[in-house]
């Protein structure tokens, strides 16, 4: 054989893929089929209803040119801007002297604050409304402070989407400042640089894509916001409201989708300038950079927590207002403490049930949604060959951080409230909110999967296959044991946004799946203000429960599985 | 044959072939034509400087990275297309991939399982195993809780407890610090002669290549530059490339038109070239071990004058910067001079001494490069 030379075999080897390939691969196209269906194909279906009129005719552009012949309508955009632009500064602002507190100074309670800074996450986006309107409304307790000026409008909106959004800038911010490197700070007071110069030269710079990150993510947060504007926005017409006013008020569908596509311009525009920033930022990372470690300086301590005790004043304060709001019997006149505001099934918006429901369906999406999206993540990252159908599925998962909840949740009305689709059945039942919640909060829990498996060794799945074993035992025996943390991380992320979120979930509730959140806006709308303050403080306390128990049974489960972190 | 082709004509049949492999990602051709031919109990070290293709042709192998075109073959059947998992070989990596969260033994049985074994077989081969790695009474710990050297040694028993065809070791020793490198190199080696495994290991560590390969393939730029025992490669670089890699070497340009003589600049060297060698300018190559002083009035042959520039002290032997105008005013000579001899002539920096290259020590290549 070695004296015959034989011709070279010029055709391309095609891999075969093995079994394990194959189920991978179908249990992509399962979760890819969920997210086109969940997703793609109600987009589709409210972009085309954004060319019809009320009875279904194709009429071109006609919605559009009325839209924009109407200034009650396009002066929404201004506005909206507006105010996502100014709330994007201020908190941008707040939180990054917050992080650098926690980050950069020696002050006491750390971990005290860390955490009262991220209770807004466990509030849903109307109570902060509320609660400004008890402090600054027109009986409010703090209105003298307004000097005669309305808290309804701009004013308001900022201030409760201020508080709102700090906890997701702070988060990004803080992730920002504490992968600086420390030997620059060295280096540079070694070159006798001031305090003030290495400021602006190595920490700025070093946190400026954290920055221009949580920039966008405010801004997306807040133009993309029901909660707040429909509180306390009085007059002032913002988009997301829009869209609610000329689906629920007008029954205008077509002249929502419109408003809808319009919303999601600038939505998709910082959702792609985002992901740009964010992919520079790990580019920043190096292996060698050791972590910086800030000196006791008493005055500088005692001013870094001097602010953040005035940030957490405040955060306590809007919170306990609503508390006392809905314990008292008749505010401001009969300040009895009483519970007759927890009677909720004597007001609108569906009573106790409600918040039953509401746990319910938490519980399913954190359930559902964390297998659906861990699945889907571990399949794309380490399943083999398949490129693009891999490259597509990372494309529908990112997708749903792009569409607002208003917008997904009008896209649900005009595919599944269709005779002719096949899903129809699950219209006006708890499923069709499940599937809406997991699908909105998917891209930040697919993200956080993805990281937890890339760090990951990836030859992990090389030593499985040598050694003839079926993926799924490493999947379940190494793999989900592994990234445990990151798993329960997606869990509490889903069930919290599930309690809390108003917008994807308010057009397509039925009668007997009301949710609290939607309550709290029904109760408000019907002007029963302090029942919904008091629904909205049980949905905070739910989640601060759910938020303690995570910690414990992320611990305990900690203890037993993760034991090999300890040496 | 091309250059590319191993084909000694022993009358052992090949274990594991290529034919022509070549993986090319985008335009990038990662390696081109590779055949080869491995033996059945062989040990093969891939060598050469990162980037050369020598991992991808391991990945290649092992189905992890199917090669663009080409045939592998293993023990006679193809598998040029198949996936690792219908494959038949175990493989250790450099980051050892052990589970972190699997103890030692669940981890050495991880392969064991599915297999029709019993709970009781399993236990008896990992504790077999772990005899024989020597790591007995660390069963039960966590991954995390060994040093890097003993964890090698558990993603080895890893990888032959399922007794594979074919041993894949893709850079194995290279995390470790140099003293334990040293000690697991003797292991595995011993490891692999006791069990009489065909192992292909991946290195660019000429010294573990040296020691541990029956045979080593040098690769540089996705294509073979040599393939030989140990010493063939040491002794007889079949390109400039190899001889350069391969320990230290002094290239010295010169003319060579056949017969038996070449010039160094105005030196006469006598040499022994192997059919028809390279002519014209050529570089003439020789290791600096093999330079041998002249210690009294007897001249040595293919001897020349140079002068003692600088002498580094290296603990066994001293390297020795040479200049010879004689030969090339420009090259710098290194010589590896004894203790012995430096005591015994006492020879110093600035002396110009006379050298000699043996005429079977040195080969010549074709060009004209210069290593000044």
């Amino acid at each position: 054989m070695a004296n015959v030379t034989l011709p070279k075999s010029r055709r391309e080897v095609k891999p075969k893929a093995s079994s394990d390939d194959w189920t991978m691969r179908a249990f992509m196209l399962m979760i890819g089929t969920y997210l086109v269906v969940a997703l793609a194909f109600p987009l589709y279906a409210m972009l085309s209803k954004s060319f019809e009129d009320k009875d279904g005719v194709f009429i071109g552009l006609d919605n559009y040119i009325n839209y924009f012949s109407t200034p009650a309508l396009f002066n929404s955009i201004e506005n909206s801007v507006f105010i996502s632009v100014v709330t994007m500064v201020i908190t941008v602002t707040l939180a990054f002297f917050y992080a650098y507190a926690l980050t950069r100074s020696c002050m006491r309670f750390k971990g005290f604050f860390k955490i009262m800074a991220m209770v807004p996450i466990l509030v849903p986006s109307l109570l902060p409304g509320i609660g400004l309107i008890y402090m600054f409304g027109k009986q409010g307790y703090l209105n003298w402070m307004l000097f005669g000026y309305e808290i309804y409008g701009p004013l308001g909106i900022v201030i409760a989407e201020v508080f709102f959004t700090f906890p997701h800038a702070l988060l990004i911010i803080m992730t920002a400042l504490a992968i600086s490197d420390g030997r620059l700070y060295e280096a540079a007071t070694v070159l006798r640089a001031s305090k003030w110069k290495i400021f602006w030269t190595v920490t700025l710079p070093g946190a400026r894509y954290g920055l221009i990150s949580a920039a966008f993510v405010v801004f997306t947060l807040v133009i993309t916001d029901f909660g707040v504007p429909k509180v306390i926005g009085g007059q002032y017409n913002v988009l997301a409201v829009d869209i609610y006013k000329q689906v629920i008020g007008q029954q205008n569908f077509s002249m929502g989708a419109v408003v809808s596509v319009v919303l999601m311009i600038p939505a998709i525009f910082a959702f792609y300038v985002d992901r740009q920033v964010q992919k520079k930022q790990v580019a920043q990372l190096s292996a060698r950079a050791v972590p910086y470690e800030p000196k006791p300086n008493f005055r500088f301590d005692t001013l870094m927590m001097s602010y953040s005790s005035i940030v957490v004043l405040i955060i306590v304060t809007i919170l306990a207002t609503c508390q006392f709001a809905a314990l008292v019997k008749f505010w401001p006149y009969n300040l009895d403490i009483g519970l007759q505001h927890y009677n909720f099934d004597l007001m609108d918006g569906g009573g106790w049930d409600a918040y039953y429901n509401s746990i319910k369906m938490a519980l399913w999406t954190a359930a559902v949604g964390t297998i659906v999206v861990f699945t889907g993540a571990y399949m794309v990252e380490k399943g083999r060959g398949f490129d693009q159908g891999r490259t597509l599925f990372q494309f529908l998962a990112m997708m749903p951080m792009a569409v607002p909840g208003m917008v997904l949740g009008l896209s649900y009305i005009f595919f599944f409230n269709n005779p002719d689709n096949p899903f129809n059945f699950i219209y006006g039942t708890m499923a069709i909110l499940v599937v809406s919640t997991v699908t909105h909060f998917y891209t930040v829990a697919h993200l956080t999967a993805m990281t937890a498996l890339k760090q990951m060794d990836k030859e992990f799945e090389s030593v499985s296959q040598s050694l003839q074993q079926p993926f799924y035992k490493m999947f379940l025996r190494v793999t989900v044991p592994v990234c445990t943390p990151a798993v329960l991380e997606i869990a509490i992320y889903l069930f919290v946004n599930a309690m809390t979120t108003v917008s994807a979930v308010v057009f397509i509730y039925a009668t007997h799946t009301q949710l609290a959140s939607v309550a709290v806006l029904n109760m408000d709308d019907a002007g029963d203000i302090a029942p919904a303050a008091a629904m909205g403080m049980m949905i905070f306390y739910t989640n601060a429960i759910a938020r303690v128990l995570h910690m414990f049974v992320a611990k305990a489960l900690e203890k037993r599985t993760q034991a090999w972190r300890q040496r | 044959m091309s250059a590319n082709t191993v084909g000694i004509e022993t009358g052992r049949k090949p274990y594991l072939t290529t034919r022509d492999l070549t993986k090319n990602f985008g335009n990038f051709t990662a390696l081109s034509d590779i055949t080869l031919e491995i033996y059945e109990g062989e040990f093969v070290c891939f060598l050469g400087p990162s980037g050369c293709g020598k991992t991808t042709l391991l990945r290649a192998i092992a189905g992890l990275d199917i090669q663009t075109f080409g045939q592998v073959t293993q023990a006679g059947k193809d598998v040029s297309n198949l996936p690792p998992s219908e494959r038949d070989f175990g493989i250790v990596f450099q980051s050892y991939a052990l589970f972190p969260n699997l103890t030692i033994r669940r981890n050495i049985a991880y392969g064991l399982e599915n297999r029709g074994n019993s709970k009781s077989e399993i236990a008896q081969r990992v504790d077999d195993l772990l005899d024989l790695v020597g790591l007995a009474s660390q069963a039960d710990k966590y991954p995390a809780q060994l040093s890097g050297g003993q964890q090698q040694r558990i993603a080895l028993a890893r990888a032959i407890a399922t007794n594979p065809g074919l041993l894949l070791l893709d850079e194995p020793l290279s995390a470790l610090d140099a003293k334990v490198r040293a000690h697991l190199r003797h292991e595995i080696k011993e490891l692999q002669r006791t069990l009489g495994v065909t192992t292909v290991m991946v290195t660019h560590d000429q010294e573990e290549a040296l020691t541990m390969a029956d045979r080593i393939v040098v690769m540089n730029n996705g294509v073979i530059e040599q393939v030989g025992t140990p010493i063939e490669i040491y002794r007889d670089p079949a390109t400039a490339f190899v001889a350069d890699f391969i320990g230290t070497m002094n290239f010295v340009p010169g003319q060579f038109n056949g017969g038996t003589e070449l010039k160094m600049g105005e030196v006469a060297l006598q040499c022994e070239v192997q059919g028809t060698g390279p002519t014209g300018d050529i570089l003439v190559a020789f290791r600096p071990e093999n330079l041998l002083v002249q210690e009294d009035a007897t001249n040595l042959p293919n001897s020349f004058e140079a002068e003692i520039k600088y002498m580094e002290f290296m603990g066994s032997f001293f390297r020795v910067d040479l200049q010879s105008k004689q030969a090339n005013a420009d090259a710098h000579i290194k010589g590896d001079f004894s203790i012995n001899m430096v005591r015994r002539t006492g020879v110093k920096e600035g002396d110009t001494i006379r050298v000699s290259i043996p005429k079977d020590r040195l080969t010549i290549y074709p060009g004209a490069r210069n290593n000044g």
